[in-house]
């Protein structure tokens, strides 16, 4: 009997296990993305993934080739299968690939080896065919498919490299050119330069607006923002494509990112891969793109900072906003007493359809009374409010207080002298979200317990504003009016 | 049981890799962690059931027996006798597998091990992110190669 041939080839694959293996897995896949299989079917109408399943193979040189599947386990992402019949000589054929994650990079490891025997003379010949044509050429055209379109002939051939280095592509965008009222923020026809070293280029369909937006466009932070500009911190949609050096992301991904570098308002954008996070399908854009800054900033809040559970009393104020809805049903489920304020009885239903048990409707900044009658004093304060409120703050908190600043609406806060938190043994934090979600392990973590916590009704899915790109203008007027309820996204 | 498994990959053949870390007492000539090494009783290195005593360079003391060596598979496991990290039943492995596609290597490490309740993920992330990762790094800057 012939000694049997070996060959093993193995490759890394830019892109995550589960992507890789979600088309290796099929048995019946190969005519979608391997360039010498002209047809593949199962025969017997047996599903693709039944052990012992066969699969006619229709090369594209016309040879034909069966083979049975023997094992196929989605644990250790591993196929195994022999040829039963082929117009091939491959005689005793026993293949098996095996994918393995890469941690580093989030890429994965594909080892593909078979044995087989061959008539006399023919075992160079034959087994440089399946080295070359069949295995390597197959690693090739998996990360073709991968990267590109949806059939073998629409996909574009090349190199992750040469489609990152694509042409710039036009982009909507909203752009501060003064820093002022609404107004000044005007609609804009731009281009996206390709991604560079460590950038994902995504396509945004929804755009998150958050106050912070509106403190760029008044000029409070020009290090942030210089002039002329694009405003906006988060959005979701779909990877264009990657720059060099990004791994663990492909074209049409859905993602969402939050970053420290704004210039959100747009409809292409490049972000550095690190603030980029997967979205599950269970997420959809608009709701990613108003709530992975606000969830993000609420999980801080209530895990980090304010360390809230069982028995602690927190106030919120602007409870019917974006960050207000998610932090009153968050820490309602964490065992917290909630107390709110808002400026309408519209807002305060929703507030309390939201876990927010008691709920202050004040226009003009008064609560502490209300705090103190209700449950004694605020163990914690969210404060979106600044100035106008600071007085009432420090009055509504119980000794050993943590007043946290999270915004300024009503005016820039005077300073705070420090003898007075002494009064109250009182802490207080003025925190910036990006603080938080510093490094990618840091951001992913914080975005996975946003989306578990929508999956498990910990958080409930606040009412979405939505407005078009073009109508950042009219998004903003309504936030400052404080007019809106939930958190707004533009729609591009 | 907490599983911990970090993967990457080595621009070097795995011949070349598996030359820098086959030594069992060879830790402190590799991996930035650990400070000294020796093999008890003058055993030889690569003799079964040796037993290796090491400091990290914070200075905490480690013994490890060797359990596994295999220079055909590129692969050596270990258990932790004795270590200041509050591990059970700890069994590693680290292995290479070349990677046909540009002569370089795949390289894993993992570890088994029990530990106090709650104590998961902090474990997790000093034997996966630090040692593990670490050593890891290690190798790739040493032979050179790409950004990752």
């Amino acid at each position: 009997m012939a000694t049997l041939q070996k060959v093993v080839r193995s490759t890394v694959i830019d892109a995550p296990v589960e992507r890789v293996w979600e088309v290796l897995r099929d048995f019946n896949s190969h005519d979608r993305w391997h360039d010498v299989v002209e047809r593949s079917r199962i025969e017997g109408g047996e599903r693709p993934d039944q052990v012992g399943c066969v699969r006619a193979f229709t090369l594209r040189d016309g040879n034909r080739i069966r083979e049975q599947l023997l094992a196929l386990s989605d644990e250790e992402h591993r196929s195994t299968y022999c040829i039963v019949e082929a117009t091939v000589p491959l005689l005793r054929y026993v293949a098996t690939l095996t994918l393995k994650r890469v941690t580093d990079g989030d890429r994965t490891f594909w080892h593909w080896e078979s044995t087989f025997a061959t008539p006399p003379g023919r075992e160079r010949e034959l087994s440089a065919m399946v080295a070359r044509d069949v295995y390597e050429a197959g690693f090739e055209n998996l990360r073709r498919h991968l990267l590109g379109g949806t059939g073998r002939e629409a996909a574009p051939r090349g190199t992750w490299t040469s489609i990152a280095s694509a042409a710039a592509v036009e982009t909507r965008e909203v752009r501060v050119s003064r820093y002022g009222e609404p107004e000044v923020l005007e609609p804009a026809v731009g281009t996206c330069p390709p991604p560079r070293d460590g950038e994902l280029r995504i396509r945004q369909r929804a755009i998150g607006v958050n106050y912070l937006d509106v403190y760029l466009r008044r000029g409070w932070i020009p290090h942030m923002l210089p002039v002329p500009g694009i405003p906006g911190m988060e959005a979701a949609g779909s990877v264009l494509d990657a720059g060099p050096g990004v791994s663990g992301f492909l074209p049409r991904d859905r993602v969402a990112y939050l970053c420290a570098q704004p210039g959100a308002y747009a409809s292409v954008r490049c972000v550095p891969a690190d603030c980029v996070v997967r979205l599950p399908d269970a997420v959809d854009d608009e709701t990613a793109a108003a709530l992975l800054l606000k969830g993000a900033t609420a999980d801080y809040l209530l895990r980090d900072l304010g360390r809230v559970g069982r028995g602690t009393r927190l106030l919120v104020h602007a409870a019917a906003g974006g960050v207000g809805l998610v932090l009153c049903s968050w820490a309602r489920h964490l065992g917290a007493t909630v107390m709110g304020t808002v400026s309408s009885d519209e807002k305060a239903r929703v507030a309390r359809e939201h876990g927010c048990e008691h709920v202050v409707v004040t226009a003009d900044y008064r609560f502490a009374e209300a705090v103190h009658r209700v449950c004694g004093g605020a163990d914690v304060i969210v404060d979106g409010l600044g100035d106008a409120a600071a007085d009432e703050n420090f009055a509504a908190l119980a000794p050993g207080g943590h007043w946290i600043s999270l915004g300024q609406a009503s005016g820039p806060l005077r300073p705070i002298d420090p003898n007075r938190l002494v009064e109250k043994s009182a802490s207080f934090s003025r925190p910036a979200v990006f603080h938080y979600v510093s490094t990618a392990a840091m951001l992913r973590e914080r975005a996975q317990r946003v989306w578990d916590a929508l999956a498990s009704g910990a958080v409930r899915v606040p009412p979405v504003g939505r407005y078009a790109l073009d109508a950042a203008a009219q998004a903003h007027a309504d936030l400052e009016s404080r007019s809106t309820i939930g958190p707004l996204v533009l729609v591009a | 049981m907490v599983r911990v498994y970090v993967s990457s990959v080595i621009d070097a053949s795995a011949d070349r890799v598996w030359a820098r870390i086959r030594d069992f007492n060879g830790l402190p000539q590799w991996h930035p962690g650990i400070a000294d090494s020796r093999i008890e009783n003058g055993e030889a290195a690569d003799r079964i059931g040796c037993i290796r005593h090491f400091h990290t360079r914070d200075g905490g003391m480690i013994r490890e027996r060797l359990l596994a060596l295999s220079d055909y598979d590129y692969s050596c496991t270990y258990s932790i006798l004795e270590s200041p990290m509050g591990v059970e039943n700890y069994v590693s492995t680290l292995k290479l597998t070349p990677i046909t596609d540009g002569g370089r290597t795949f390289a894993e490490w993992s570890a088994e091990f029990d530990c106090a309740e709650g104590r998961e993920r902090e474990l997790t992330e000093t034997v996966g992110g630090g040692v593990f990762q670490g050593g890891l790094e290690a190798l790739k800057r040493h032979f050179g190669g790409g950004r990752r």
